[in-house]
């Protein structure tokens, strides 16, 4: 299959520009993130609801999970489906600790942090052992055991969840950074300020050994492990991290919401972060960051915008439905998105140059499927 | 601990008669891993597609109360077979669009999984969508007499017809497997996809049939489901998936008997775990379940058959 190599020329292209040139491309682009917020570009992105609410989430709070979870799938190639696990432990971190215990937000940002990496190290401990599909099923198992344990117990307060969590303490002053109930634009700023932290970590990361061991591990475990690779250690390296990034996601969405209930957590949201990943294509950051935008902000798009309305009608008249609100079927539409993509350019919009390599040669380094037709070369080699 | 004496029986006889359930779903999870290595995620929305078959079915003949005699058979075989249909041809459709395409390019196990999943989500949300969100309910078709009882367990007629048809369709299934000329040639490729081409067996029909199987399975589970639970949502299939993906992996996947064996397994262990812990635990016990067998005993109880081992 020969397609036309547009990202790859792009990449080949930015990797030879001068590095004060690339710096100002990520200085222009942190601006633009910066000014995002402004009145004039929200009647562009999202006309008739809130764009600074919408700016922390679901877009701010989904590009930041998406980064987190691109580590898991993307780098090292582990198919997480649980990862809203973390994010929940994360957000009752900030509700239990900040409402309880009175902590500082700044105290309990560490601490929730370091509480999802401990999860993903208990639960990945005893399954990274298995292989990639049997992984994929037991993290889904933790993401619902996590929900309906919160659920359950009385000190998360069952299905009533927590109401009463406080906000970061605010710069006084500062009417950027002062955290109140109405203006989002702080709490952007915030969820904006991690992107970059987890953004620059992941990619320090990614050219580290580190990064190195998890891209041998997602093309072949085997011959990693015989290269000396302590591949289950990587492994639990990988699964810790993006654990905590999504604590860490967790904790800053909590600061805002005032109540989380067991309900914010379900299983379609790890499936929507999935999405955004694999849509943009993983393994590469800009892709995992445009595939989450894309994922958060085109349905709350239509629900305002013009074209929204007949396009709501139109999918209403195709399934005989009677949605009156575009962004109910957001879940829906990025479905049948995943199994589109996959079926036609499995490698993401925005692929990164070595992973678009382990997909032409068709094998994502977990095998491939069993029966083949055609193309005997790629039949039933053993794990 | 008081309750699961108490209680013994009564778990024993509930456990069973929802653990064949989870048997017959189980099925076609086995059918495909075995066949495909591909863990069909969508295969609960096949048993979703098939309890709102049987709902519809049961609309349109106008069934609101119970039937007696030659009405009663008539009324359930209709339903049967309506959910067998929907499931099945489902699961064909499924099978063609979303996964045939992967496996032509021979694309990894982790596109497959990804492409499933979001095949699984677009199905439920579109009977959301579509019928709505609410928990739709059955009427009794059944009357629901006492047949026997063994200490405080009630063995009623409902719960008889779902016991025995699911183990019914059982050995239909297994002696196609293992006594049909198609049978052969789903045992062949799951064994060895290449020699099973050279060798002359149709792939692409194998795995039709495959789903075809599994699919109707999954409708005889949807019936017998809506004829004893009488409720289903559109989100109904996803915890029995993973209870049945459970007992697929539990019995040894790909191992027709095993997946039987281990659905009753689950469903008792879920049930005397409910009776001990309260019932709002049933499905993290499933859960935990799943990832302590996955831990210890990957091969399953009674092994890995219908494919070649791959542990």
């Amino acid at each position: 299959m020969k397609r036309p190599d547009i990202t790859g020329a792009f990449s080949r292209r930015w990797r030879a520009l001068p590095s004060w040139v690339r710096w100002v491309a990520r200085l222009a682009a942190l601006a633009i993130a910066l000014v995002l917020p402004a009145q004039s570009i929200a009647r562009v992105m999202a006309p008739g609801s809130d764009w600074r609410t919408l700016l922390f989430f679901p877009i701010g709070v989904y590009v930041l999970l998406a980064v987190g979870l691109n580590v898991v799938v993307g780098q090292a190639g582990l198919l997480d489906l649980g990862y809203v696990a973390f994010f929940a432990i994360g957000a009752y971190s900030m509700a239990l600790l900040g409402h309880n215990e009175h902590w500082n937000f700044w105290l309990i940002l560490p601490a929730g942090t370091a509480l999802a990496g401990l999860a993903g190290v208990v639960l990945g401990a005893p399954t990274l052992r298995l292989r990639g599909d049997y992984l994929a099923i037991v993290t889904l198992g933790f993401g619902e055991i996590v929900r309906i344990s919160a659920n359950n117990v009385n000190f998360t307060g069952g299905p009533r969840g927590i109401s009463g969590v406080p906000h970061p303490p605010s710069v006084h002053g500062v009417k950027q950074l002062t955290f109140g109930v109405l203006d989002a634009r702080p709490y952007y700023y915030l969820v904006l300020a991690a992107i970059v932290v987890v953004i620059v970590v992941s990619r320090r990361l990614e050219r580290s050994r580190v990064g190195r061991a998890w891209a041998s591990i997602r093309e072949d475990e085997d011959a990693a492990e015989l290269m000396g690779v302590p591949t289950l250690r990587f492994k639990l390296w990988a699964f810790a991290i993006g654990a905590s990034f999504g604590g860490m996601t967790g904790v800053i969405w909590g600061s805002k919401v005032i109540s989380i209930t067991p309900d914010n957590f379900p299983l379609a949201l790890s499936i929507l972060i999935l999405a955004c990943v694999v849509l943009g294509g993983s393994g590469n950051l800009p892709g995992v960051v445009l595939g989450a935008f894309v994922v958060a902000w085109l349905p709350e798009y239509f629900r305002g915008a013009a074209a929204g309305k007949p396009l709501t009608h139109a999918l209403n008249w195709v399934i005989g439905a009677h949605a009156t609100d575009f962004a109910e079927y957001r879940t829906m539409l990025f479905g049948a998105a995943l199994v589109a993509l996959m079926v036609f350019r499995p490698q993401g919009l925005l692929p990164s140059t070595r992973r678009r390599a382990e997909m032409r040669e068709g094998e994502g380094g977990l095998g491939t499927m069993g029966a083949v037709a055609d193309e005997p070369q790629h039949i039933g080699e053993p794990e | 601990m008081r309750h699961l004496l108490t209680q013994f029986w009564s778990s024993t006889v509930d456990g069973l008669t929802v653990g064949a359930i989870y048997g017959l779903i189980a099925l076609g999870y086995t059918l495909v891993y075995g066949v495909l290595k591909l863990i069909n995620f969508a295969h609960s929305e096949i048993f979703m597609i098939g309890t709102f078959a049987a709902l519809f079915t049961l609309h349109a003949l106008d069934v609101t109360h119970q039937q007696t005699g030659v009405t009663l058979i008539g009324v359930l075989l209709l339903v049967v077979l309506a959910s067998m249909a929907a499931s099945s041809s489902a699961a064909v459709i499924l099978e063609r669009l979303a996964y045939r395409p992967l496996r032509r390019r021979g694309a990894s196990r982790l596109a497959a999984l990804i492409s499933a999943i979001g095949a699984s989500f677009f199905l439920q949300e579109l009977f959301a969508e579509r019928y709505g969100r609410d928990i739709r309910t059955f009427p009794r078709v059944m009357p629901n007499t006492t047949l026997f009882s063994i200490g405080d367990g009630v063995v009623t007629s409902e719960k008889a017809l779902v016991f025995v048809s699911a183990l019914a369709m059982m050995v239909i299934l297994d002696l196609f497997v293992t006594r049909t000329r198609l049978g052969r040639g789903i045992r062949a490729t799951a064994q060895d996809p290449e020699t099973a081409v050279l060798m002359g067996v149709n792939i692409d029909r194998v795995v039709r049939v495959t789903f075809l199987l599994g699919g109707a399975m999954a409708g005889v589970a949807a019936a017998l489901f809506s004829v004893r639970l009488k409720s289903t949502q559109y989100n109904v299939g996803f915890i029995l998936g993973v209870k049945a993906f459970t007992a697929a992996v539990l019995g040894g996947i790909g191992n027709l008997r095993g997946a039987l064996l281990g659905g009753l397994v689950i469903g008792l262990a879920e049930n005397y775990g409910a009776s001990v812990w309260g019932s709002q635990w049933k499905d993290v016990i499933s859960f935990v379940f799943l990832v302590l067998v996955l831990m210890f005993r990957p091969t399953g109880l009674l092994g890995e058959s219908l494919s070649r081992s791959k542990a």
